[in-house]
């Protein structure tokens, strides 16, 4: 067996961004960690609950409340750790912004780590600018071995200058692999909670003080950051000089070895007095970052200077060593032998045997569709089904179908129902159904159970009756939560009982009353088939009507006249397609497969 | 010799692409390498496009490696190989599966499986197309796909035999190991 990876104190290791900050949270003392999942920051709590039992560690329901438990342990002076996705901060933004002028008795550093290229995300948002709002420190790791590092530093800045720290990764930080030397853990004593009033009850009186401090504080460490070895200038060519950060600074290094550089590692406060030797060494200055022109627009502001930046890289999507090259030494791209070829893309989909599929199906099926939420179940919108027709934020496909009511009354809002995965509901799906109850909606809700928060790679949640590290925990009942808020009609149906599955959406989709539809059966990766069974076609059967590909299932596929199921993809458990096919021309063996 | 071998395995989700790739950066690593590697998870896993880019030298900064500059594709699917060909160095080569899987928008009918083999003739294409879906299934694991191709190409890239063992004995569980390393064997017989 493998050995755990706290049982190794010394050595170089390849690490991904995400596994050096649960390294260094090992390292540096944390003592309890919390996060809700999102990509790409899902594997940092991941790698804690797996090697790192000295960290006591748990998934929250939501951001906000990763947020405020880790803001408790460190009033009580543990050393922390919370992370999040980009705009898992927005949910977390609440407690942030006041946490900021409190401070931290405990070390406390906050992940969050951006989508830039928007991977697995709905915006492109650069929290450095969140941080800047919310004036706490931000570190910008540009590997995996300044991701570890930085946890350690991150933490010793929060305690020393009673801040939290909001360590800013990026997809190709959190998801690529570098070597990073590790050493043993440091054991730091829990200082035990000291209650004071005056430092953690921001009433104005409280608050006005605080934010003089957060103000001090601010300018303390500019001038502390110009002498850290988190920020450094890399003497080269000084006719060019290039100012980056994070991932960016490979880039230049990359393509741009001769250059002098400033390497900013920590983007707020700025350190001012580094960077104005640095703009006094170099004769012509290019900022490359990638998204928001964080730097630039901060420096320029200060020292009105003149500096490429924008106008040569791209403020969208992820940058590259090609785009930069490009931007920095225009004509120099090496030779481009084989041209870009025009293929058909290959978009994600639904996994054979999912569950949601046949709720979509359904849906499809009847000229239905919904209002959506985040999760895999946003596949739904994908073609055949079309079947899912908005996405704003975790939990808004309920508060969209309500306002789509109140806009236009039952009749006009048609066939449409909310789609909500079970971890997105209880993340912030909730309220919104109080407001649909509270406030006289009719609409159906589909509450989609998976047991499972599926999208970022199969985490347990507060109704899978797992926690983090796998262990027993009380199962929340959906249908009793359901019901407390007010709702009269729920219903439970198995979504791969596709004539149950219509006959529930026929009948709460004509009802005037509030409904909620619970769609229950687990996530593909929470079921271990007993054995292989795969669907057969009987040709002679088969009359062509292509009914199985209104499926959109991975596994079949139309092969000039007639479907071809895989066998390869097939999943055990599912025989949606035996049901749906109208000669009986699919068959599938399902003993002991339920 | 090179300062930096860049490396490109990309295919779908669920064809051992990542397992592949760890591998490739643990043998590299054992002949003495400074490695990166660089690949995007979530969204991009329920059977959509995979890539991971793997880096191996001296000293390496960009974990991504740059469009023109790929020394090899690895790729578990045929049509997957094609989209990343233009990231071929000029001596580059592209080994690939001879497998066919079609996405959605092909199942849909909104797209056409392409003729791969027409492509590579016309724009000459350094592919060598390798049965390796075959060769598993007589060793009697189609799990084992994806250690055949990284045998297939181990003699296109300057690590020695004995470094691709240790990785594989590192990142391949006890009870898979024979027939991983058989696999990797019957690969490597391939690139002759």
């Amino acid at each position: 067996m493998r050995k755990k990876l706290n049982t190794i104190s010394e050595g170089t290791i390849l690490l991904s961004g995400n596994e050096a900050v649960a390294r260094g949270a090992w390292e540096y003392g944390v003592h309890f960690a919390a996060a809700y999942p999102g990509t790409p920051s899902t594997e940092i709590l991941e790698t804690i609950g797996e090697e790192y039992a000295e960290i006591d560690a748990q998934w929250a329901p939501n951001e906000k409340v990763g947020l405020e438990v880790i803001a408790g342990a460190s009033f009580a002076g543990a050393r922390v750790l919370s992370a999040m996705k980009h705009v898992g901060l927005n949910v977390a933004a609440d407690p942030l912004f006041t946490l900021s002028y409190i401070g931290a008795t405990g070390g406390i550093v906050i992940v969050s780590a951006d989508d830039p290229g928007m991977h697995s995300s709905q915006n492109e948002q650069d929290n450095r600018l969140m941080g800047k709002a919310a004036k706490v420190v931000i570190l910008e790791p540009s590997d995996s071995q300044e991701a570890k590092d930085m946890v350690g530093e991150g933490l010793k800045i929060s305690e020393d200058f009673d801040t939290p720290v909001l360590l800013r990764m990026t997809t190709r930080i959190c998801h690529s692999k570098s070597l990073v030397k590790v050493g043993p853990r440091k054991e730091i004593p829990v200082k035990g909670y000291v209650g004071d009033i005056r430092k953690r009850v921001p009433i104005p009186v409280h608050a006005r003080l605080m934010h003089s401090r957060v103000e001090k504080r601010l300018n303390e460490l500019s001038a502390w950051g110009a002498e850290s070895s988190l920020n450094r200038i890399e003497e080269g060519d000084t006719s060019l000089g290039i100012i980056t950060s994070g991932i960016s600074y490979q880039y230049v290094k990359e393509v741009s070895p001769e250059a002098s550089i400033l390497k900013i590692g920590m983007s707020n406060p700025l350190p001012w007095n580094l960077i104005e030797k640095f703009i006094n060494m170099v004769d012509r200055i290019i900022f490359v970052e990638e998204n928001e022109p964080y730097l630039e627009d901060s420096i320029k502001s200060k020292f009105l200077i003149e500096a490429d930046g924008q106008n040569i890289i791209p403020i969208e999507g992820e940058l590259n060593p090609e785009i930069v090259r490009k931007a920095v030494h225009p004509g120099t791209t090496g030779e481009i032998k084989f041209i870009d070829i025009d293929l058909p893309s290959r978009p994600p989909a639904l996994c054979p045997g999912c569950p949601h599929r046949g709720a979509f199906y359904c849906l499809s099926k009847l000229g239905a569709s919904s209002t959506g939420d985040i999760g895999c179940y946003t596949l739904g919108m994908m073609p055949p089904h079309n079947a899912l027709e908005t996405t704003v934020c975790m939990g808004a496909s309920i508060g969209v179908l309500s306002g789509i009511e109140k806009a236009t009354g039952r009749e006009e809002m048609g066939k449409l129902v909310a789609a909500i995965g079970e971890s997105t509901f209880v993340h912030s799906g909730i309220t919104g159904l109080i407001d649909m109850v509270y406030n006289g909606n009719t609409g159906t809700v589909m509450i989609m159970d998976n047991s499972l928060t599926a999208m970022t790679g199969g985490q347990e949640n507060p109704t899978t009756g797992k926690n983090l590290r796998g262990q027993v925990s009380p199962v929340l009942d959906l249908e009793q939560m359901v019901a407390a808020c007010g709702v009269r009609n729920i219903r439970v149906v198995d979504p791969h009982d596709l004539p149950e599955m219509e006959k529930t959406f026929r009948e709460e989709m004509a009802r005037d009353e509030l409904s909620v539809i619970i769609t229950r059966r687990p996530c593909i990766m929470a079921y271990k088939p007993e054995k292989i069974s795969v669907a057969k076609l009987d040709p002679e059967k088969c009359i062509g009507c292509k009914i199985c590909m209104n499926l959109g299932c991975p596994a079949i596929s139309w092969d000039v006249d007639k479907p071809d199921i895989s066998s390869l993809l097939c999943w055990p458990n599912c025989n949606m397609c035996v049901q749906v096919c109208p000669v009986d021309a699919i068959s599938k063996d399902m003993e002991g497969l339920e | 010799m090179k300062s930096v071998t860049n490396v490109i395995i990309c295919g779908t989700g669920g064809q051992g692409i990542l397992l592949a790739s760890e591998v490739l950066c643990a043998a590299a690593r054992h002949a003495g390498n400074d490695v990166k590697k660089s690949e995007v998870h979530g969204m991009a896993q329920r059977g959509g496009s995979v890539s991971s880019h793997v880096r191996f030298g001296e000293k390496i900064y960009s974990p991504i490696v740059e469009k023109g500059s790929a020394d090899l594709v690895l790729a578990m699917e045929k049509m997957e190989g094609l989209r990343w060909s233009s990231y071929l160095a000029p001596h580059g080569q592209l080994v690939a599966c001879d497998l066919k899987i079609n996405p959605m928008t092909v199942n849909t009918g909104s797209a056409e499986y392409p003729d791969v083999e027409a492509i590579i003739k016309k724009e000459s294409l350094p592919v060598k197309l390798i049965p390796a879906v075959e060769i598993a299934d007589e060793l009697g694991n189609p799990r084992v796909v994806n250690v055949v191709l990284l045998g297939a190409v181990s003699s296109h890239l300057p690590i020695v035999e004995k470094h691709w063992e240790m990785a594989i004995k590192e990142r391949v569980p006890q009870k898979a190991l024979e027939v991983n390393l058989e696999a990797f064997r019957k690969g490597r017989e391939l690139s002759g």
